[in-house]
């Protein structure tokens, strides 16, 4: 456990001091409700609608911590003395898992105000739970899927267009799951109940691509 | 040595996919409902089948590769994702078509098996670019492997979440492949099927074969290029 918090204890360090991912997934999630109010031609969303607007909008913000989430080991020589380290390898999977999860809340914490405020019609106050339970849901799902993608694409040429090209196909479950899920809290007419096979859903990707980045991130990390 | 059997399996598939098409069009009956055009069903949902299968097995290939570290393995999953990608326009152009001959649409978001299709294919587009953005040889393989294996555990995680989300707003009355199939139309599909996966393998072959043969070429040539008159 202690390489895991280590190498999490640097990347949080690293963000806290230069800054590179969370304000710009934060400001890239505003920026995009500004573009769908105008692209919808709307003041308020509810319901569907909503529940799409919010998820496309996190999920492409999520983007942009995914890209940036490997450069530093790549370009500064992090691999290196990670792989000279005699430390589990699955110890970086698990540390930059956190690592996303953790600048995933905090863009949330920053778009959900946002959205409640920019776009939604009444906000579903009382169904705050369930919400937040999608919400961590398909965190885990981006957080895990988002760090494989990382791996995946940080040794290619190009791979900030990888990144996208490779994670949205992939996360399209967690964007089904997650829209259809959060609909029926953002009715207009008041907040209806979830169904629970969402939650399902979410759980199992969430559970599939978890066991399938512990069994393969090894080979990502090999030299 | 890699061409083994590859005469025989021509001839075989070409047999095939020969009579395939002839029951297609002079054996199995019009569908009474959709007339003519639902004929295309044969050669669609064979491609479907056999693009799916191409993939697991591609998945499959590169677990091989990863736990014995042989490249060979790696080079078949190559070969088996990068004909099922071919497969897989085919199923997308023949999907549309069938569906602009039956409900008038060029394309239908109900269709939970036609969206989930061109979501797999929207993601194994991208093997290529990713392989090819790799340079060194080894990694390019390895990397390539764990894509392989990533999107074969997707696809049918990926079914499933279409199908529960089109389920939620258009219940299904009857599934397109479903058990009423008469005994004619039945035959007739899996001799098609047979022919197209028959057809695969040939191919599969065929490349591997090529791919196998220029490897071999260039480690020749390797080899003597030291002991040339430039040298």
């Amino acid at each position: 456990m202690a390489p895991v918090l280590a190498i999490l204890r640097k990347d949080l360090r690293t963000e806290l001091r230069t800054r590179q991912s969370v304000p710009a997934m934060s400001l890239l999630s505003t920026t995009t409700f500004v573009v769908f109010h105008f692209g919808l031609d709307r003041s308020s969303v509810e319901g569907e609608l909503a529940a799409g607007v919010l998820w496309v909008t996190l999920l492409f913000a999520a983007m942009l911590g995914i890209n940036r989430l490997f450069v530093a080991e790549q370009e500064e020589g992090g691999f290196d003395g990670f792989l000279l380290a005699p430390i589990d390898r699955s110890a970086m999977l698990l540390a930059k898992v956190v690592a996303l999860l953790i600048y995933l809340v905090a863009l949330e914490l920053v778009a959900l105000p946002a959205f409640a405020l920019l776009l939604l019609g009444p906000a579903p106050t009382q169904a705050l739970p369930e919400l937040l339970a999608i919400i961590a849901l398909a965190d885990v799902g981006i957080a895990v899927v988002g760090t494989l993608v990382a791996a995946l694409a940080v040794r290619a040429r190009a791979r900030e267009l990888l990144v996208p090209l490779l994670a949205l196909p992939l996360l399209l479950p967690v964007l089904i799951g997650a829209a259809e899920a959060s609909a029926p809290l953002f009715l207009d007419a008041g907040a209806e109940p979830v169904k629970a096979q969402w939650y399902l859903v979410l759980g199992l990707y969430d559970m599939v691509f978890a066991l399938l980045a512990y069994a393969v991130f090894d080979f990502l990390v090999e030299d | 040595m890699y061409g083994h059997g590859l005469r025989s399996l021509s001839i075989a598939s070409s047999v095939s996919v020969t009579t395939a098409l002839a029951l297609v069009f002079f054996y199995a009956p019009n569908d009474a409902d959709q007339g003519f055009i639902q004929k295309i069903f044969y050669i669609h949902v064979s491609m479907a089948i056999v693009a799916l299968a191409g993939f697991v097995a591609g998945g499959a290939f590169a677990v091989q590769h990863l736990r014995t570290g042989d490249r060979r393995w790696d080079l078949r999953s190559y070969v088996a994702i990068h004909l099922s990608i071919v497969l897989a326009v085919g199923v997308l152009i023949t999907g549309s078509i069938w569906a602009r001959g039956s409900w008038g649409h060029w394309w239908l978001w109900d269709e939970p098996t036609l969206v989930s299709f061109l979501i797999v294919a929207l993601l194994y587009a991208c093997y290529q670019p990713l392989r090819f953005a790799i340079e060194d040889a080894e990694r390019q393989a390895r990397y390539a492997s764990v894509f392989a294996i990533t999107a074969g555990a997707f696809v049918p995680l990926n079914f499933l979440a279409v199908r529960l989300a089109e389920a939620y707003t258009h219940p299904r009355v009857l599934s397109t492949t479903g058990g009423a199939m008469p005994g004619s139309m039945r035959f007739t599909f899996l001799v098609t099927l047979g022919a197209v996966a028959l057809l695969f393998v040939t191919l599969w072959k065929y490349e591997l074969t090529s791919k196998n043969v220029r490897i071999q070429l260039k480690a020749l040539r390797a080899r003597l290029a030291p002991a040339g008159p430039d040298h």
